[in-house]
């Protein structure tokens, strides 16, 4: 119903424009056509300098309204992302300065050099000294701009410092798992074709590397404060993409391509609960590429805290091998023979023994 | 307005001078077929074009409004979207998965079916001959088919709106694995093969039609009419073409890679996939390299939409500011530049897919020197406007607000391109507004601004003013009310393409923004519908065009009859003996490039 009279209301709006337009072409014809040429010309001239006026108060509004929302009013929590905000500020100063002068300048110009039967158009059809100040001056800012913004990307995609903590991160249709590599600080390897998530390798992590057998999995990351870590980063289906905006890094998750990306974390959780004055704050991970249906709820969780928070949190994990061992043990009497047979079960088999061979 | 008719080219002239044109003579008899359907004139063709991609314009326009419903009132529901969508809007909320199928679809029609085919297809059709001095095309024919392989892209790209499992869901950018592998997405299943056959089409209607533009510039210029002569819509739908040809290419054989891997077991972009448990047996592939093939057409194609509203407003600006274009080989060479510089960039978007970050150094250098051809077009256009005197016709509005959208479009693009900004700008909000105003709404201004200008050459009839002025402000104050704010849900990281942020503690801030956004967004669609009246109202009952140059305009379409037949001219092309920009010249308002020089007159 009420779609109806929202159909309604916007019919009755059309028709009342559409007369009004009309009416307003008869007047014209009646006062002659250059009368009301210059009466709209002078109309719509008074609203670019309307439009320039309320649109820069309209822009301080929005800031106002905004600006707190976003994050630039958190530090950057990590190294690199302090890099980052550094540059976003240096940017937004050459750009602003840009966009005020250059849209001030055009709007006034519609306003100021409005037709009039007075003026002549000054014949103006070019002047190499201008040209080439304008070209010359953006290229020294620009230059600027590339030179700083490529000294930080060099920092940020450069080597991980030695000693860097080591966290496999996967996506899949819709959620993310961790994998740390345990005390030998080696992650064990690993073979999509031995992917089985019913029997706890939702990985497919290659148990005859003995590399694997302390690694530890998890559905959260957790991260020590202050220790630069690096993440090797994998999709199992589609891509998908490790976006950690507090950090201000993102990286692409890519089936068949690892990818990796590493940053020092600067707050635990707890102390970005005190910084934000949010007692809610949770560092976040989010899909930042389109990866199906549920995209928009892919969603991980960072935990950052004390070398000793972490120690215990990894202590208290039990390595992924154990657990399929035993379970397998528990249930090997009844089920190992017949789970042999199996459709699901072959794929597995076949894939293992080429890469027993490469083991050799 | 005054208006100096120069008729001496109508004058009785008896014989052609092109003997290939020889059959236009017998157009008079022509069939409503052969005028209005398979027509060969290329003035009916830019008509098809651009009505086609008016219908477009519409459903991809309503598809926005429909996916800003779900984000600006996610907890209310809509009965009547149940009413029209039936199980894809359940309970008057749409579904995720449609949801992913209306942003895809927006995204797929408005760059290609509205901003490419309905943009250059309807402007590089109409204007070429007209302002080059030609008859028509190369070669009609080719020209005719163009836009009957458009034609039956839209019938399959509209077709796969209503197949069962639904159109292609995967963003406009249908990345694969995601658009390879109908198990890990409804869309891509049936929907993606026809999405890819319906592009295949698209790219052979723009290659057929760019071929076309190409040889017709280079070729059939009238007399006196050389490069240097012809008007900045030429130039810029010259390097429009030539862009399409040289990239198309690349993503049909990207399409038709993806297509193989979709249905004939290749494992092009494909390796290592578990997709819901099921493990694939594809191995070797690079999902990265289709994003390669993708974006070398992907990101001229951003150039291609663009530049055509370069021309155009460039050559809108001059003729109602009354003087001629400032710094017209900096115009020109500004255009090369970028056309140019299109191809050497498209790894911009690829920063963060583990691209060799040193490969990265480059494109960031290679995008951000995009800026300096750009800087050198806005100053050119404001000391344009500068001491002109400006006729603030609907045309020149929005030649006007398409530079200002130009200017706060383009200044976001120094922030994407520099690689260490785009890893935290990287596919949030920040990028929608960008490019948003910079390739959407400013092309569409670009667009509307070419409308209004030659629509009396189209219909000879005018569009009615009040609707014309109603149409330029509502659009000018929705386009930055819309897109403005978007840029501070960018800087907190809120990514794009999210059905709800309801669950995200980080990005849950927006909603007042959002409902915001959404309201003015049906707005400002409904303010486009009114165009779209005013535009079909005028062909028909619109104000009537009595004198031949309207506008006071020195290019030669308008020397053509008020309603040119088929062949444009009735008599002979005329000759061209100056450039397309002598305004305000020596005291005269204007001189027509078929006026010869004069022996006192002053060189530019």
């Amino acid at each position: 119903m009420s779609a109806f009279f929202i159909l309604a209301i916007l019919a009755l709006a059309f028709l009342i424009t559409f007369q009004i337009a009309k009416a307003s072409e008869y007047v014209s014809v009646l006062k002659g056509e250059e009368k009301t040429f210059q009466q709209n010309n002078r109309i719509n001239a008074f609203l670019f300098m309307a439009f320039l006026v309320l649109g820069l108060i309209g822009a301080w509004w929005c800031n106002e309204l905004f600006y707190k929302k976003t994050l630039l009013v958190q530090p950057a929590a990590s190294d690199h992302g302090e890099k980052i905000d550094i540059m976003l500020w240096i940017t937004l100063a050459v750009t602003g300065l840009v966009f005020f002068i250059t849209q001030i300048l055009l709007f006034w110009f519609a306003w100021k050099y409005q037709y009039t039967e007075k003026r002549k158009a000054y014949y103006f059809a070019h002047s190499n000294k201008l040209e080439l100040i304008w070209t010359v001056v953006p290229a020294i800012f620009l230059t600027i701009l590339v030179g700083v913004g490529l000294f930080y990307w060099f920092k940020i995609t450069g080597d991980a410092p030695k000693g860097s903590q080591i966290v496999e991160i996967t996506g899949k249709q819709f959620n993310w798992l961790m994998r740390y590599p345990g005390k030998d600080g080696v992650l064990g390897r690993k073979n999509y074709r031995l992917t089985d998530a019913s029997n706890g390798n939702a990985l497919g992590v290659d148990w005859q590397d003995a590399a694997s057998h302390d690694d530890l999995e998890s559905t959260e990351m957790h991260l020590v404060v202050g220790k630069p870590v690096q993440l090797v980063i994998n999709a199992q289906d589609v891509i998908h993409d490790v976006g950690l905006p507090h950090f201000r890094m993102k990286m692409d998750a890519v089936p068949g391509i690892p990818t990796t990306m590493w940053f020092t974390p600067k707050y635990t959780t707890a102390q970005m609960k005190q910084i934000t004055g949010n007692k809610d704050f949770v560092y976040e991970i989010s899909c930042d590429q389109i990866c199906g249906s549920g995209h928009y709820s892919m969603r991980g969780i960072v935990i950052v805290e004390t070398q000793e928070e972490y120690d215990k949190w990894l202590s208290s994990l039990k390595p992924q091998y154990l657990t399929v061992k035993e379970s397998q043990a528990g249930q090997a009497p009844a089920a190992a023979a017949p789970a042999k047979d199996t459709l699901a079960a072959k794929p597995m088999t076949a894939a293992a023994k080429p890469i027993a061979q490469n083991m050799k | 307005m005054s208006s100096e008719i120069t008729t001496k080219v109508q004058a009785g002239q008896v014989t052609h001078a092109h003997a290939g044109h020889e059959e236009h003579h017998d157009h008079h008899e022509e069939s409503f077929v052969s005028k209005y359907i398979f027509s060969q004139d290329h003035k009916m063709i830019a008509k098809q074009f651009l009505i086609t991609g008016m219908i477009w314009a519409v459903i991809g326009g309503l598809f926005s409004v429909i996916f800003r419903l779900q984000l600006g009132y996610p907890d209310s529901t809509f009965p009547f979207l149940e009413d029209l969508f039936g199980a894809r809007a359940a309970g008057g909320r749409i579904s995720n998965e449609f949801y992913y199928a209306l942003v895809t679809m927006h995204g797929t029609i408005l760059v290609f079916f509205v901003l490419t085919a309905g943009l250059s297809g309807t402007f590089a059709n109409f204007l070429i001959p007209l302002q080059i001095g030609a008859r028509d095309m190369a070669s009609p024919f080719l020209n005719m088919l163009s836009y009957w392989f458009f034609f039956l892209a839209s019938v399959i790209m509209f077709a796969s709106l209503f197949i069962q499992t639904g159109p292609a869901s995967g963003g406009w950018t249908i990345y694969p694995p995601l658009s390879a592998l109908g198990q890990a997405s409804e869309g891509s299943k049936l929907g993606m093969d026809y999405w890819l056959i319906s592009m295949s089409m698209f790219i052979v209607s723009s290659l057929l039609g760019g071929l076309n533009y190409i040889s017709t510039i280079l070729n059939m210029r009238t007399k006196g009419m050389t490069m240097t002569r012809l008007p900045l819509t030429v130039w810029a739908l010259f390097f429009t073409a030539v862009l399409g040809v040289l990239s198309f290419p690349v993503l049909l054989s990207g399409a038709i890679l993806l297509l193989f891997d979709r249905n004939l077991g290749t494992s092009f972009y494909l390796s290592d996939i578990v997709v819901k448990g099921e493990i694939l047996p594809n191995e070797g592939g690079s999902a990265i390299l289709f994003q390669h093939l993708f974006w070398f057409l992907g990101h001229p194609e951003v150039y291609i939409i663009l530049m055509p509203a370069l021309g155009m407003v460039s050559e809108v600006m001059s003729v109602n500011s009354r003087k001629p274009i400032f710094g017209y080989m900096a115009m020109v060479g500004s255009l090369f530049a970028i056309a140019i510089l299109a191809f050497l960039v498209w790894a911009h978007h690829m920063f963060v897919t583990g691209l060799n970050p040193f490969l990265g150094a480059f494109f960031v250098l290679l995008t951000l020197l995009i800026a300096v051809p750009s800087a050198i077009k806005v100053f050119n256009w404001l000391t344009t406007l500068w001491r002109g005197n400006l006729r603030l016709t609907p045309a020149m509005l929005f030649a006007i607000g398409f530079v200002s959208l130009f200017i706060s479009g383009g200044l976001t693009g120094i922030f994407l391109g520099n690689s260490t900004l785009d890893i935290h700008l990287h596919d949030t909000y920040f990028v929608v507004a960008h490019f948003h105003i910079v390739m959407g709404v400013a092309s569409m201004f670009g667009m509307f601004a070419g409308v209004y200008h030659w629509y009396p050459k189209m219909y000879g009839r005018y569009m009615n003013n009040t609707m014309s002025y109603i149409h330029f402000w509502v659009s000018l104050v929705g386009a930055y009310l819309i897109f403005w704010p978007m840029h501070y849900s960018g800087l907190a990281g809120v990514p794009r393409r999210y059905t709800d942020w309801s669950n995200w503690q980080s990005f849950n801030q927006f909603g007042d923004m959002n409902r915001f956004i959404s309201t003015v967004s049906m707005i400002v669609f409904a303010v486009q519908l009114l165009f779209l009246f005013n535009f079909f109202y005028s062909i028909w009952k619109g104000r009537k065009v009595v004198t031949e140059n309207p506008w006071g305009s020195t290019t030669l379409e308008w020397t053509t009859p008020i309603r040119p037949g088929h062949g444009n001219w009735p008599g002979e092309i005329p000759e061209v003996h100056r450039w397309a920009y002598d305004y305000g010249k020596d005291g005269r308002e204007f001189i027509a490039q078929t006026e010869p020089v004069g022996k006192d007159e002053s060189s530019h």
